[in-house]
């Protein structure tokens, strides 16, 4: 049996932060340590482990909230397809209240135009389309690696079922290409990498070596229970102060070096790498994934041929530099005055695991 | 939104497994895992069992937290 708790003891935790503690106490400078994913960026505010730690071990949140990453012309593009007769949108539902340049998808169902559904799982998608035959069903497949063998797999099931009314708008990117441009980012001095729990899952911790090597940056993978994350920036803290830049794992229990070869096989038959924008950061190249040819029938991109609006940035919203780790939430003339978590400007703000919407309901 | 669940596997009928946490009780595919038997633990995203909880690893971590009790926050 597992159980939560045993990764949850306070006891233990004080110890893990102490030997933190211990090991920065005569380091030569402040260590500054990213968490890419932003289920990281929650748990680490949850359980308030900022404030456990040293003030020299500075903890900044990277790109990893898919939500946060995606452009605005996909939630633009989005809305558009809602708006065409006899369609349903299938999303997850942190997808339904991020803006775009002129509507949302939440405002689009709350006009009365738009019939967009919240689903779980990508299947329940399919499962719309086999109960409305007569209805084109749109999924929004939006997510990294943990959620794009779903998005394949689901469209893998209506094609073997000869569904003519499913389609997935795909946004899917991979990590971790973002890590690497961050990286060589000269103005942001990353030392280690708090590395993704679940899509390390799919990628493995091996997936990291070429980063460690190539820029000597420290990577631990790291579950997200706090004696987990405890553990992981302890690792990390060691290696920086030891002078290394190794790839670790913390999170055995559920991640192997190798990762999960048969998902990988499932997102690969299904999509092929492209180059992607990243909100805030710009074009990554290879850190995407298209629809293949062969399922082209699936791609709504390219099944539809609607009119989308030309995007438009909201003014002063500064989520590329806090989604880069360069700015915190606070340093946003927006956060918390015109930008709230029940009236959100950015995407940060918008998606619950966003690092402005993490500091807004945890923040002290 | 990665965010996954581990669940233990109460029934697998064709790929589908039935898993229980708590009380709740989930369906999830098992198109993505080899090998997946009643009883073991997986991890549950957006309706797929993404991955198998390695119990011996499971252990080793806890064991690790043990010993970091032991010996009082020392550097080991």
């Amino acid at each position: 049996m597992i159980h939560a708790a045993d990764f949850r003891d306070p006891t233990v935790a004080r110890q893990l932060v102490q030997r933190i503690r211990d090991r920065v106490a005569n380091a030569p400078r402040p260590l500054t340590l990213m968490e890419v994913c932003g289920t990281h960026t929650m748990a680490i505010h949850q359980h308030g482990i900022r404030s456990l730690l040293p003030e020299n071990v500075r903890l900044v949140s990277g790109p990893g909230c898919p939500v946060c990453v995606t452009p605005i012309g996909y939630v633009d593009h989005a809305v558009a397809l809602s708006r065409q007769t006899g369609t349903i949108i299938a999303t997850f539902g942190d997808m339904m209240r991020v803006p775009g340049s002129s509507s949302s998808l939440l405002e689009e169902k709350a006009r009365g135009g738009g019939d967009i559904r919240i689903v779980y799982s990508p299947l329940d998608a399919v499962a719309l389309a086999q109960n409305n035959p007569q209805r084109q069903i749109v999924f929004l497949g939006v997510g990294f690696e943990t959620t794009t063998p779903t998005v394949a797999g689901a469209i893998l099931h209506a094609s073997k079922q000869s569904l003519d009314n499913f389609s997935v708008l795909s946004a899917h990117k991979t990590m971790p290409a973002p890590m690497e441009a961050l990286t060589a980012d000269p103005e942001l001095q990353v030392d280690g990498y708090i590395c993704p729990a679940h899509v390390s899952a799919i990628i493995g911790a091996d997936a990291y070596l070429p980063l460690a090597e190539k820029y000597q940056v420290a990577c631990v993978v790291t579950g997200f229970e706090p004696l987990d994350i405890l553990q992981g920036v302890e690792m990390l803290v060691r290696q920086v102060t030891a002078g290394e830049a190794r790839v670790e794992n913390q999170y055995r229990r559920f991640v192997t070096a190798d990762g999960n070869r048969k998902a990988r096989q499932i997102i690969d038959e299904v999509f092929e790498p492209c180059d992607a924008i990243w909100r805030g950061i710009g074009v990554i190249p290879g850190s995407g994934l298209r629809i293949r040819d062969t399922f082209a029938f699936f791609d709504a991109a390219r099944r539809f041929d609607v009119a989308v609006e030309d995007a438009r940035e909201p003014v002063g919203c500064r989520c590329g530099d806090i989604l880069k780790g360069k700015l915190a939430p606070r340093d946003c003339p927006l956060f918390g005055t015109t930008c709230t978590p029940e009236s959100p400007v950015g995407a940060c703000m918008v998606s619950s695991e966003g690092t402005c919407a993490a500091e807004h309901k945890y923040g002290t | 939104m990665c965010l996954a669940v581990p669940m233990q596997v109460r029934k697998i009928e064709d790929e589908v497994a039935i898993c229980e946490i708590d009380g709740v009780t989930r369906e999830a595919s098992l198109m993505m895992l080899d090998d997946v038997a009643v009883d073991d633990f997986v991890l549950i995203h957006a309706g797929f069992a993404i991955a198998k909880l390695d119990p011996a690893e499971a252990e080793a971590t806890l064991q690790l937290f043990r010993e970091v009790l032991d010996d009082g926050g020392e550097i080991a």
